[in-house]
């Protein structure tokens, strides 16, 4: 079952399947890097439950859950 | 404020920097161009625009600072801004004659993508490999003859912090202008080009508009282009067209809104093959340690509240002595200059009441900006500002603002000038623009001299110190209740731009650099004292004017007459000896009857009689005609009202909050006129709207002057409007009340 970003556990990692770019903040994700296949760890989720923080090609990056769920990770 | 600077004169280069953000291209450009730097808008936006200006072997160069940016997506101002400059389609800007491009060497690839993305310009490149340091602790080697040939333009190591290959490239840049290097772009597969063939065509067939190939892959891949108004054609025509575009692209295999992205990375990641080594696996590196701390949901909230508090206790009392000095440099030059212009009172009283005293009050707050920009400075440079705004995004998120709110709001409680130019560090522009609306309703320090008089005289003496101290404490909260509904209705109703997606890159921690944190408070400090030289000037000018004029011949005569027969009566005494009573420069009389001359001027004054004449406005808030006449007077500055409300009830201007005539006065003051004649005039109720009214009202014409400096006049306007009405609707219903329940 495919899993989102939203609902991976904080310090695991994943690697990206699809991101639905109808979403702009996703559109500049990809510019950034975040294609099919990154590997992509989610690092915390901020202390009043939004946004998270997450890490891919060496960066950091915050972005708020409601985006983190059109983020769609492979099966691990 | 711009923005005739395009005036390059002939035998200038021009020069534009261009980069992502975090890649110290501001390090970059300060070390490019010293302190010849001028700070401006771009016409008809906020966004800042900053040139500088040096010399290369005797050849004088233009730098023009471009916001940085990841991508040329031109949803966001900044990126729009990048586009049209680059494309040559900002007036009075033709395009650069060199690209600077700043690249991070700890993140090249990502870096890459925005240069690539450029490349189609055909604009002569300089590429400057920044944080060569940084990347070598990280045990990244890059073979720059290797990747300079693959690129095809020059690639110069730098480390800008420390000045190093700042020479290389400024002799780059030079060699660049006459050789003309440019960036090998990417080869589009055929599906891309037979798109943008559509969308041209299409284009052509509707409007005479010329779009260069950057445009036209704008059109092509970003969902909401700003681009497309350069078009010239109906937006219902142009998504036609664009849909017809991409939907070859879908044809081909391709998701029209990653297939840049996906294209661009494959061809530069594989340019970089073999160019970039990493020594190691990527290890864990301190960065990530410190963020452990500073973004734990506890111990992170623990120390962003421990910074916060420190940094604010330095703006607000490390500022007070230097505010000190200021104010007694302002009495010192006031005592200079006003003797040497005895003669000619009314220039003596516009110098020294009006510019020294008008100007005086807006430098003062210079020490608070300096503090707050170092603050603010440190916050940038470290990289902890991103954690402080992914710290508290969630409180602002909800009424449309996100995290980097809070700093400018938190700050606009000690004053609101330093807040709203702190909301420079908001990138989205619709949260920077409600937040600057909202600032001003902050409860600032000049509020504070109101509340101590009037909870001093007449709520303390009734229900004691603790209700005193609570009703202060919640006063400093009514202007933030207010703003949470209102940031709710701007962000729905008023502010029409989108809102930028919330995306924000925690760069790695970096050690400030000294250079950039005097850089940033010198370029605040600057250019509030150059405000407080030309509007302020103004404003401080007109109101004095206001409440100077006229001068009537017969008023020193008839008010002194009148004293005259009031001694004569109360102390039993002859004309003659009540006349010498008022000569006598030591005795109380002649105080008073100075202080009485003072307030029949201020009384029928240009102020003094439009503050009459619209009193019954007022009337339904509980104020009587000298609770009018005072707030009018605060209008420029609010702190001026208990200097005002001095001189309107004839005790000179020196009183102050504390000073227990001003609060008899208030206290025996009674209804002149109607219904409530002989009944005084400050009961609670009218206590309270007064404090409501100050709290809400917009009565500050140097947060108003950098409102319009930060956005424009017309929403400098909009404050002054919007606060006003509400600080008159909120102070009558609170009169109204108050008496209907007590």
């Amino acid at each position: 079952m495919n899993v989102t970003l939203q609902e991976l556990q904080v310090g695991a990692t994943a690697k990206i399947k699809t991101i639905k770019t109808e979403n702009s903040t996703n559109q500049r994700l990809t510019t950034m890097g975040l294609l099919p296949g990154t590997s992509i760890r989610k690092i915390q989720i901020a202390p009043l439950g939004d946004p998270i923080a997450i890490e891919f090609n060496g960066q950091r990056v915050s972005l708020r859950q409601a985006e983190a769920a059109f983020i769609e990770l492979e099966p691990q | 404020m711009d923005s005739n600077d395009s005036s390059s004169s002939k035998g200038t280069l021009r020069l534009a920097l261009l980069g992502n953000p975090n890649t110290g291209k501001t390090s970059i450009f300060n070390d490019l161009t010293g302190l010849r730097q001028r700070v401006g808008n771009y016409p008809g936006i906020t966004v800042e625009k900053k040139m500088g200006f040096f010399e290369v072997e005797s050849t004088p160069i233009e730098l023009i600072d471009l916001p940085g940016t990841y991508s040329l997506a031109a949803s966001s101002l900044d990126e729009r801004v990048v586009v049209d400059m680059l494309a040559g389609k900002v007036p009075g800007n033709p395009p650069p004659e060199v690209i600077v491009f700043v690249a991070d060497a700890t993140n090249l690839l990502r870096n890459l993508f925005l240069a690539s993305q450029v490349a189609e310009l055909c604009i002569p490149m300089v590429i400057a490999l920044n944080l060569m340091d940084s990347a070598t602790k990280k045990g990244i080697t890059i073979n720059v003859a290797e990747l300079s040939k693959r690129l095809g333009v020059p690639v110069i190591p730098t480390v800008a912090t420390r000045d190093e290959g700042i020479d290389d490239l400024r002799s780059a840049v030079i060699s660049a202008s006459k050789s003309k290097p440019k960036f090998n772009p990417v080869d589009w597969p055929e599906a891309v080009n037979q798109a943008v063939e559509t969308l041209s065509s299409g284009i052509q067939a509707g409007s005479s508009a010329t779009l260069c190939p950057i445009e036209m892959r704008r059109l092509l891949f970003d969902a909401n282009s700003a681009v497309g108004e350069h078009t010239h054609l109906p937006e219902e025509r142009l998504k036609e067209i664009q849909a017809e575009a991409r939907a070859q692209l879908t044809h081909a295999g391709y998701n029209p809104l990653a297939a840049e992205a996906l294209i661009q990375y494959e061809y530069l990641g594989k340019l970089l093959e073999g160019v970039v080594h990493r020594i190691g696996e990527t290890k864990h590196d301190q960065s990530e340690s410190i963020d452990k701390l500073m973004i734990h949901r506890g111990w992170g909230l623990a120390i962003f509240i421990g910074m916060m508090f420190v940094g604010f206790q330095a703006v607000y009392s490390w500022a007070g002595p230097l505010m000190d000095v200021i104010d007694a440099a302002k009495v010192a030059v006031q005592g200079w200059i006003g003797p040497m212009l005895e003669s000619t009172p009314t220039l003596q009283s516009l110098v020294n009441d009006g510019i020294i005293e008008g100007v005086g009050a807006f430098v003062i707050f210079l020490p608070q900006i300096l503090i707050l920009f170092l603050f603010i400075a440190l916050l940038e440079d470290t990289g902890y500002m991103s954690r402080a705004a992914f710290l508290m995004d969630k409180l602002f998120h909800w009424c449309g603002l996100n995290g980097k709110s809070f700093v400018p709001m938190l700050s606009s409680y000690a004053c609101a000038v330093p807040g709203v130019m702190a909301t420079r560090t908001i990138e989205d522009p619709k949260a920077r623009l409600i937040t600057i609306l909202l600032a001003p309703l902050m409860s600032c320090s000049a509020r504070l001299p109101v509340y101590v008089l009037l909870i001093g005289a007449f709520v303390e003496p009734q229900y004691g110190s603790f209700i005193a101290g609570v009703t202060l404490f919640a006063m400093h909260f009514v202007g933030l209740a207010i703003a949470i509904p209102l940031s709710w209705l701007f962000t729905k109703f008023l502010v029409k731009t989108k809102a930028q997606p919330f995306l924000m890159e925690m760069p790695p921690y970096r050690v400030p650099r000294l250079k950039n944190v005097v850089h940033r408070m010198y370029e605040a400090g600057f250019e509030f004292v150059q405000r407080a030289g030309t509007v302020i000037l103004a404003f401080t000018i007109l109101i004095w004017a206001a409440l100077y004029f006229p001068r009537p011949e017969q008023l020193v005569t008839n008010t002194t007459d009148s004293y005259l027969a009031e001694i004569q009566t109360a102390q039993q005494i002859s004309e003659d000896d009540a006349l010498r009573l008022i000569e006598d420069p030591e005795s109380d009389e002649s105080a008073e009857l100075d202080n009485r001359i003072q307030g029949a001027y201020v009384n029928q004054s240009y102020l003094g009689r439009t503050g009459q004449a619209i009193q019954p406005v007022f009337e339904l808030a509980g104020f009587d005609w000298k609770i009018t006449v005072g707030v009018l007077a605060s209008f420029p500055a609010r702190e001026v009202i208990i200097s005002t409300m001095g001189v309107v009830f004839s005790l000179g201007g020196d009183v102050d909050e504390e000073s227990g005539s001003l609060r008899d006065a208030l206290r025996k003051e009674t209804w002149e006129t109607g219904t409530r004649k002989e009944a005084p005039v400050f009961t609670l109720p009218t206590v309270f709207a007064i404090m409501i009214f100050f709290a809400l009202c917009s009565q500050c014409s140097s947060t108003l002057a950098v409102i319009a400096k930060e956005s424009n006049w017309k929403w400098a306007g909009f404050v002054f409007f919007y606060m006003t009405s509400l600080a008159w609707v909120a102070a009558v219903l609170t009169y109204q009340i108050g008496v209907a329940l007590f």
